[in-house]
């Protein structure tokens, strides 16, 4: 029993730290620039893809291939940036949704194009197969290795929005834009490195997540109610509130699965009804 | 929320149109039907004789046509974006097509109860849904219809699950007209249906509740200070919304006799948003438009490749919302205000057209 659930905890953080890596830039982008993008594990989706064909069809090194997956994805949710969405942050939320539901549809037929209907399958490293016993736990390896990286980049993001000077244009663009234009921060290209290392993180998750999550080209709509619940329930605009939102989601997820079998999505979906209406503003949210 | 006031856009509301302001000092004149509008009720009367093959596709129309009515009401007057309304649709559909089946086979109170059930479970997730803002709402209508969803797959005995629920039979309507196998009496059926919910809508959106609604949509702020309990009226908009689509739910199961899981999902709601943004929100003749020329093509495109035809479905979306915001009707209605004069009747407009 107890070893049972230290595996449901340990799974649920893994889940979780999967989901906090998708979920992270898309709480920037929203607090950055008030704009609800729909399609965002729609990049997670590319990310997949392109780890896909660079392990499966390529062959090349792991590393390798998570670096382009996000160096990738960055780059297509960069050129989006600049040649959609940015016409769409001063649209009513209302265009914004639609708009980016309009590009869910548009990316998921083009990747039945290319790739298929079908689940895509990779054979991960063998280093990272296999289970490691601690404390007379069973842990995946691979689970472990998704939990380190997260939390490598989870300290990376913060030192980066807290020391740097980057990090700084940041925090005062999602204050207040037209102050911090006048004090000549170029806003609109702080808008735009922001999405694109949003996408790319999009994109290393999803990359790391086709194990996990599994990947097809339903996948931005399977996953979007668990991409947004993670912004929408941590707050945007922050790393903690996401952060928290995460493991709680993932841990939920992966317990009512287990416990509960029967009742399938059912617990994620009326929990979030539940937190949604009981912290209408997140829980480490800082009000935008 | 430091960003301004989302503009006002131009071609809606009752004051900016030429067509409608000619009506403005007797407001009861504008619930009235124009000639345009006969007209345009008399399309689908038209299209029935000079496509008998297509009743199925007719009637197929005329039902989106109302739940995209339903979702108008909710989206383009008050302004929350539902992606749960396709929970509302198949619970309606479920219940017409699960009396019909346990032997209640009156069409007509089986439309009533279907619409009704689904305007009761409005009424209960009209609570859950008023309290948030813009994304919250939208989270939690999208739950709603997950969690409708999830239900409808997991009681399978009843549901008849991802096979759907069959053997559906229908009574004749008022005992006289059998719903026959080429579609004609449900093509009838559906056109009547439409055609009265339209008229009820179209009373109450030029209400004054329907008026506090487009005011909630412009300037939530101002409404409290005016003594307008807004979210009560959002709540009862929400409703009412819920139940025309429930009604449109309880029309196809009765017309196709069919009802499958997959009436209740959220591609089905998303299906439902594309055929209203196109049409034009805030219109009620948008509504009907956007589900025509949405159906039409998908028909017209289906035998090229389904694949194809999500990809264009999503350009189409997203060209929509940046080049031509008030969609097909909101064309017409620029079309109509640049006539001289402001004059939209029917004869200036055919006059232009046989002009050399």
């Amino acid at each position: 029993m107890i070893t049972n659930l230290t595996g449901i905890l340990f799974d649920g953080v893994a889940y979780g730290s999967l989901l906090f890596l998708i979920g992270v830039g898309l709480s920037i982008t929203m607090g950055l620039m008030n704009f609800i993008n729909l399609a965002h594990g729609a990049f997670a989706m590319a990310g997949g893809y392109i780890a896909v064909l660079a392990l499966s069809r390529a062959g090349l090194p792991f590393a390798a291939t998570l670096a382009l997956a996000f160096f990738g994805t960055a780059l297509l949710g960069g050129v989006a940036e600049r040649l959609l969405f940015r016409r769409l942050y001063r649209a009513p939320h209302l265009d914004q949704m639609l708009f980016t539901v309009g590009f869910i549809f548009s990316s998921m037929a083009a990747a039945t194009y290319f790739f298929g209907a079908g689940q895509q399958l990779v054979t991960m490293p063998e280093a990272l197969q296999g289970q490691v016993r601690v404390f007379g736990v069973d842990l995946g390896i691979y689970r472990l290795f998704l939990i380190l990286i997260v939390a490598i980049i989870t300290i990376l993001l913060h030192l980066m929005i807290t020391k740097t000077r980057f990090g700084a244009q940041i925090r005062a663009a999602v204050d207040n834009q037209d102050a911090s234009a006048g004090l000549g921060i170029n806003v609109g290209l702080v808008f735009s490195l922001c999405f694109a290392l949003g996408s790319g993180l999009a994109g290393l998750g999803g990359a790391l997540g086709v194990e996990v999550l599994g990947l097809d080209p339903t996948f931005p709509m399977k996953y979007m109610v668990y991409f947004l619940l993670v912004v929408v329930v941590g707050g945007s605009g922050t790393i903690k509130g996401p952060l928290y939102a995460s493991i709680i989601l993932g841990i939920c997820d992966v317990a009512g699965k287990y416990y509960v079998p029967e009742a399938g999505s059912f617990i994620i979906y009326v929990l979030m009804i539940v937190l949604l209406l009981a912290f209408p503003a997140g829980l480490g949210g800082r009000r935008a | 929320m430091n960003q301004p006031n989302p503009p006002i856009p131009a071609d809606t509301g009752p004051y900016t149109s030429p067509v409608e302001s000619r009506h403005m000092n007797h407001r009861l004149a504008s619930a009235r039907f124009t000639l345009l509008e006969l007209l345009f009720w008399l399309a689908p009367v038209a299209a029935y004789f000079l496509f008998p093959g297509h009743y199925a596709l007719g009637a197929l129309i005329m039902t989106y046509a109302l739940a995209v009515l339903g979702l108008d009401l909710v989206l383009g007057y008050a302004g929350i974006v539902s992606l749960g309304h396709a929970a509302f649709f198949g619970i309606g559909a479920y219940t017409a097509g699960l009396l019909a089946v346990h032997g209640w086979r009156e069409p007509l109170s089986g439309l009533l109860i279907g619409g009704v059930a689904a305007l009761a479970v409005g009424a209960a997730a009209s609570f859950l849904v008023v309290r948030g803002k813009d994304l919250t709402r939208l989270m939690v209508t999208l739950g709603i219809g997950l969690v409708v969803y999830e239900l409808a797959n997991k009681l399978s005995e009843i549901t008849g699950g991802t096979d759907g629920l069959s053997g559906i039979e229908i009574a004749p309507l008022f005992g006289v007209f059998a719903f026959d196998l080429y579609g004609a009496t449900a093509w009838w059926y559906a056109y009547a249906v439409l055609l009265v919910v339209f008229v009820a809508l179209k009373f109450v959106v030029n209400s004054p509740f329907g008026l506090s609604l487009r005011a909630i949509r412009e300037g939530v702020n101002r409404m409290p200070a005016l003594g307008v309990a807004v979210d009560g009226r959002l709540r009862l908009a929400f409703t009412l919304s819920a139940g025309v689509t429930g009604l449109a739910g309880a029309l196809m199961a009765q017309t196709t006799q069919f009802v499958g899981v997959d009436a209740l999902s959220v591609p089905r709601a998303a299906e439902f948003l594309v055929m209203l943004v196109l049409g034009g929100t805030g219109r009620l003749y948008g509504a009907i438009a956007g589900a025509a020329v949405f159906l039409i093509a998908r028909d017209l495109l289906s035998d090229v490749n389904a694949v194809y035809w999500e990809f264009w479905m999503g350009i189409l979306l997203m060209a929509t919302v940046l080049l031509a915001r008030g969609g097909i009707t909101g064309g017409v209605a620029a079309l109509l205000g640049r006539l001289p004069n402001g004059r939209a009747s029917n004869d200036s407009k055919v006059a232009r057209r046989t002009a050399p």
